[in-house]
């Protein structure tokens, strides 16, 4: 078993299970918090992020097979997705192909959202390109339910800020073509809503800096 | 009268954004030579605005001798007159910038208005040495995890709906509690959580790196009303949970930061078992845990005397005409030149 990724929450480990090539996430415990607390948060998170995957897939969005989920051990074991992370990917291909991607992502999103379902962390380093062409979406450890507008928005003003901060030289065509998929699924109207709101979050005190500029 | 601006000058805080009226002086130093204070205590319920107003209009005078003549420094040889501008309940805010206004014209001073919130990290600094910290502001009106970043204090996360504070205080009052003086609803309840033996669940409420207390609140009260639990073990869980909720945001914010210190303040920050879990995390990311001291953590006049020390030193001064409070100013809407500098 390999550590790939330490957040602050959760440890990510390459491993095998039953001659599988998985992916292992496992909510370590906390020292600060009383045992009976900690496991009962571990516990509940270990349950909630494969109940959002699962209903990720239903909304049409591909998302990691789970294997196990093991509450007891805030552990939970899922396939290994084979593929490029769209961050390694976005800006190394002919803008045809970036722009193709981008609508795809965006028309993914949208699938989320129409299902009530809020990622939390949009990032082009948790979007994986298969081989075949798929879009998987990975870690919805900050994923919520929720049919609100304000969520939707603060999801999409991340994915926009990625966009800005990591892909600058194409993040306006690239945006907009995210903004033209995620439209085909939502529907006109809808994402009208939800562009006000990204622009009212913008607007806000807390991103200030990114107004001076 | 020395030299405007040179280190042996004073400011004069005044701090009156809630229940507490404040006024201090402080060397351009760094060194507080008064702390007074007068906190408004109503006989129920929580603060009402005009009257905690009327408090300070009433207690501002002898609160004012009292910090000239504890610093043995004469209101003539004041260099500078600093008040909070806010966040905070306009008319308290009100009240103590008619104070500073009209010290600040009568001795012929500069005039700086300060943020609340700065007021608490830069005085914490001060009083622990801590230098670039992951903050944890929390006390009855704010709940703010922030760490300074390209020229401001960023939020990193906070409360999406009512304070820590808040939450013990509105907690204490409906099961009947009582606070004295120098134990306020806070100590009271922790108190009563030290003798806590069985945790109860409640609702843990982290959304990203932001945090919900209400719910968290409403269901504490009801299993109070529910007669089913004693008091001790409800005060012990509605802590436990509460403060690991505030402990796994800071910590999000020390992994993303790589900060070297965690400095904790605000009136909560005396909560010895909020400390103890605080410096658990601090110690697992290598950072130096720092509490700042009670008079100093609490809503006083020397942290805005001291912010305002720093604001004026490098440039920044508020014209008369533009003194007017803001009731919901946000922490990183202050550009803060002063702290790069020091670093």
């Amino acid at each position: 078993m390999v550590l790939i990724k330490k957040g602050a929450e959760a440890s990510l480990f390459l491993g095998e299970w039953h001659g599988r090539k998985v992916v292992m996430k496992r909510r370590l415990p906390k020292m600060y918090r009383i045992p009976e607390l900690d496991s009962m948060i571990r516990g509940q998170r270990t349950i909630h992020e494969p109940n959002i995957i699962h209903r990720a897939k239903e909304a049409g969005v591909p998302t990691p097979t789970i294997f196990l989920v093991d509450v007891e051990d805030a552990n939970i074991v899922m396939e290994f997705v084979e593929g490029k992370q769209v961050k390694e990917v976005l800006d190394n291909v002919s803008k045809e192909e970036r722009l193709n991607l981008c609508v795809l992502i965006g028309r993914m999103i949208g699938r989320l959202h129409s299902n009530g379902i809020i990622h939390g962390d949009l990032t082009t380093s948790n979007m994986i390109l298969t081989p075949y062409g798929k879009v998987v979406f990975v870690d919805f450890g900050l994923s919520e339910r929720s049919i609100e507008v304000e969520p939707k928005g603060v999801d999409l003003h991340l994915m926009k800020r990625t966009l800005y901060s990591t892909h600058y030289r194409h993040a306006r065509q690239c945006f907009e073509a995210v903004m033209r998929g995620y439209e085909e699924s939502v529907g006109g109207e809808e994402a009208r809503q939800v562009v006000l709101k990204i622009r009212e979050i913008e607007k806000r005190g807390r991103y200030v800096a990114d107004r001076d500029k | 009268m020395p030299e405007k601006g040179s280190s042996d000058s004073y400011c004069l805080g005044i701090e009156s954004t809630a229940d507490d009226f404040g006024a201090a002086v402080v060397s351009f130093g760094g060194k507080v030579l008064s702390n007074a204070n007068d906190t408004y205590m109503p006989e129920e319920g929580g603060i009402h605005p005009r009257e905690a107003a009327r408090h300070h209009a009433e207690v501002a005078e002898k609160v004012l001798s009292e910090a000239f003549e504890t610093a043995s420094v004469k209101p003539n040889e004041i260099g500078l007159v600093a008040f909070s501008q806010g966040p905070g309940l306009g008319p308290c805010l009100r009240t103590g910038a008619t104070a500073a206004r009209a010290l600040a014209s009568y001795l012929g001073v500069p005039l700086v208005g300060v943020n609340h919130c700065v007021g608490h990290i830069e005085i914490g600094k001060l009083a622990t040495g801590a230098v670039d910290p992951v903050t944890l502001y929390v006390s009855g009106g704010n709940t703010i995890v922030s760490a300074f970043e390209a020229g401001r204090y960023r939020i990193f996360g906070e409360t999406l709906d009512i304070a820590m504070g808040n939450c013990l205080d509105v907690f204490a009052r409906a099961a009947g509690l009582q606070q004295r003086k120098g134990a306020p609803f806070g100590a009271v309840v922790e108190e009563l959580a030290r003798k806590g033996k069985q945790f109860v669940s409640l609702p843990y409420t982290v959304k990203g790196m932001d945090l919900s207390f209400s719910g968290l609140l409403t269901a504490a009260v009801q299993l109070f009303q529910s007669n089913q639990y004693p008091l001790e073990d409800i005060c012990f869980s509605l802590q436990e949970v509460a403060f690991s909720m505030l402990t796994e945001v800071t910590e999000r914010a020390l992994a993303h930061t790589q900060k070297p210190e965690v400095l904790l303040t605000g009136g909560v920050a005396a909560n010895k078992r909020l400390q103890s879990m605080l410096n658990v995390v601090a110690e697992e990311h290598d950072a130096r845990f720092c509490v700042v001291p009670l008079k100093l953590a609490a809503d006083n006049g020397a942290m805005i005397a001291w912010a305002g020390i720093l604001a004026y030193k490098s440039g920044i001064s508020t014209a008369l005409d533009k003194s007017f409070v803001n009731v919901k100013w946000r922490l990183e809407e202050v550009y803060a030149p002063w702290v790069e500098a020091n670093q």
